[in-house]
């Protein structure tokens, strides 16, 4: 497998009229995390989502292994986990049946048993069978959140993966992103929690200066 | 050589734009002039059709315009959609009430002359529904435009729908001319082609001036509104402030 | 698939478009008058303008729930083909608003006074029709996503679109009726199922990603 390289080059997004950011340049390589740190409305988000090829960046490009991420796209989709502020779960589906559909869209061979796997390593065992629906906010994040377990892609990106966590999926959380990390993967996450998040090596991204 | 591309940037084209308004503004007074002459002291009265067939000379270039400017418009749509270029897709907006008044306009003088000659305000001939059809898909076009708040959002999207639109408009005409010859005994035997081709020169000649005058009146308007587009959608941009407090001091 | 069992966890949906097709056509004797000729001249047009109205109904549930729960978000990064997800989601919601539609025109044909022959065009032309139907909603669905008043404004873009398949659906009968044949029609509407095939898919997909920016 390719070594995996994420270059930013003078990127530049709008919102409605407002520029939120422009010239903005950054690469990231394989056993790397970013942080993007920035106050409410800085484009935080609008990064992550442009970066994921869901928002069109007005000026600049985004490269992934050297080719326009955007060109490539479904190879780049192959190597990118994106969970951003709406869990893309559906409600009247178990989170078995949710995870099953993730995994069956990215093309991943997937056993019953993997997913069952995933779902207690996140302190699900009991609701494996119960609509998502009757989840707690916490319980659906988790269930979004299993997906990192099941999916092998290579570029995490999370956009406030924290929210509505308590302090002992915040470690789960952490363990699972150093562990990706340490196996070369690389992450982008965005939180306002005051987490630490300590790998390999992390870089910093400040927005709204 | 004359560099185009130069002038897909809002910043430069604004400023060539205000001339060619100017230019082409006059041009269609003039031509206006001469076309109103010419239709109501020069051209002789119709042997089958009296005087009422003077409104054709404003009838007929606003059903061609009403046609002509939405497959214009798609095209600049489609550019917007390729090249990502800002400017296009602000040409497609401006075009397209300028667009919609010719299909009305159309429609609107087809009915009065449909009354004298035909009996009828309306009539539902294949031309006549299809121009309706034309002034729904503008109207279509225009709604959603001003129902998305994001300007980026909207242009891309309401260029995507002028396309999908500009691939439908030939089904839907032909469609509409074979569903009226099947139920050709119930509409009225329509007496335009017999008009045209007994057409004298001067006649044809009118309808010529009368048509660049709407033409030119349309790149006038199209380019007027561009222009304030423009200055809407870059206002947070340099440019635009510096004019903007030249324009104050 | 997913679609379906999700359609199937929400019954009630089919039935609300299924009756909604059925008070439509039901509407059209209270207005114009029982006179048996004169309905049954009518039929094909008043089931083809009811069926149009019906699925364009249910068009707005097509992308709305998967724009707001986040999973189109998560559709677009798939690495799969976008249209290909979007063609399989309008043959779900073919399979949930046009096929019962298909199957219950016999039945409002009877009341118009349709016989045999006239009622099996009827549901051939609509079996045909109806999915370029959906098709041509897609791109209206997809395109009005998350806006105000998203509903009336799809119908807006996305009836004068209808025209063709309805003047040739209803043609169709009619040409049948008086003893024309249909083939000219039901082959021109097999061309337009065609081009909506190939078109409309990849036109969604191209409105999808615009509307979830």
């Amino acid at each position: 497998m390719e070594n995996g390289l994420l270059e930013v080059r003078a990127l530049a997004c709008v919102r409605g009229d407002r520029q939120l950011f422009s010239d903005l340049s950054f690469s990231l390589q394989a056993g790397a995390l970013l942080h993007v740190h920035g106050p409410n409305g800085s484009g935080k988000t609008t990064l992550l989502r442009a970066i994921a090829g869901l928002v069109l960046q007005e000026r600049g490009e985004i490269l992934w292994n050297g080719t326009s991420s955007g060109k490539e796209k479904d190879a780049f989709n192959r190597e990118l986990l994106y969970l951003g502020h709406h869990y893309g779960l559906k409600l009247e589906l178990t989170g078995y049946e949710n995870l099953k559909v993730f995994a069956n869209l990215s093309g991943a061979e997937i056993s019953e048993h993997e997913v069952e796997a995933a779902l207690r390593r996140f302190g699900l065992a009991h609701c494996v069978e119960l609509p998502v629906k009757v989840l707690s906010q916490g319980q659906k994040r988790r269930v979004a959140l299993a997906r990192l377990l099941l999916q092998s892609s290579k570029l995490w990106i999370l956009d406030e993966p924290f929210v509505a966590l308590d302090a002992a999926a915040v470690e789960l959380l952490l363990e699972v992103i150093k562990t990706h990390v340490a196996n070369g993967g690389m992450v982008i996450l965005t939180t306002h929690q005051a987490v630490a998040v300590e790998v390999g090596s992390v870089q910093h991204l400040h927005l709204g200066q | 050589m004359f560099n185009l591309f130069k002038f897909s940037s809002p910043a430069s084209f604004y400023p060539l734009a205000g001339r060619l308004t100017t230019l082409f503004a006059i041009a269609s007074v003039i031509l206006l002039a001469v076309g109103l002459y010419m239709r109501f002291f020069v051209a002789p009265t119709d042997y089958k059709q009296g005087e009422g067939y003077r409104i054709m000379f404003i009838h007929v270039p606003a059903a061609w315009m009403s046609m002509f400017i939405y497959v214009v418009m798609a095209c600049w749509a489609a550019a917007g959609m390729i090249w990502h270029t800002r400017l296009s897709s602000m040409m497609a907006t401006s075009l397209a009430p300028t667009g919609a008044m010719f299909t009305f306009i159309a429609l609107w003088t087809g009915a009065l002359w449909g009354k004298p000659m035909w009996g009828a305000w309306w009539v539902w001939d294949a031309r006549l529904t299809s121009e309706l059809i034309l002034l729904f898909l503008y109207v279509g076009f225009m709604a959603l435009e001003s129902a998305i708040d994001d300007p980026r959002r909207a242009a891309r999207a309401s260029g995507l729908l002028a396309l999908v639109g500009v691939v439908n408009i030939p089904i839907i005409y032909y469609s509409v001319q074979w569903w009226n010859t099947l139920h050709q005994g119930s509409s009225i035997k329509v007496v335009k082609g017999g008009v045209e081709a007994s057409m004298s020169e001067i006649m044809i000649w009118t309808l010529l001036v009368m048509t660049f005058a709407c033409w030119f009146y349309t790149i006038a308007v199209a380019l007027n509104r561009v222009r304030s587009i423009i200055l809407e959608r870059e206002s947070d941009s340099m440019w635009v402030k510096a004019l903007l407090q030249g324009a104050k001091s | 698939m997913r679609d379906l069992t999700l359609a199937m966890r929400h019954r009630s949906d089919v039935l609300t478009t299924v009756f909604f097709f059925i008070i439509v056509v039901s509407l059209f004797p209270l207005g114009v008058g029982p006179e048996a000729q004169l309905l049954k001249e009518m039929a094909a047009g008043v089931v083809w303008v009811a069926a149009l109205l019906a699925s364009m109904l249910s068009l707005t549930r097509l992308f709305a729930d998967d724009y707001h729960d986040g999973t189109l978000e998560q559709l677009l990064l798939v690495p799969q083909p976008l249209s290909l997800i979007v063609l399989g989601k309008v043959l779900a919601h073919w399979i949930i608003s046009g096929l019962p539609l298909v199957l219950m025109s016999p039945l409002l044909g009877l009341q118009f006074g349709l016989e045999g022959d006239a009622l099996l065009m009827l549901m051939l032309t609509l079996l045909i029709g109806t999915p370029v139907l959906s098709l041509l909603g897609a791109i209206g669905a997809a395109l009005t996503l998350g806006l105000r008043g998203g509903g009336v404004l799809v119908s807006l873009l996305v009836l004068p679109l209808y025209i063709p398949v309805l003047i040739f659906g209803a043609g169709a009968v009619t040409a049948n009726a008086m003893g024309m044949g249909a083939e000219g029609h039901l082959s021109l509407m097999g061309a337009i199922l065609l081009l909506a095939l190939v078109l409309a898919p990849w036109a969604s997909a191209a409105a999808l990603r615009i509307s979830v920016e």
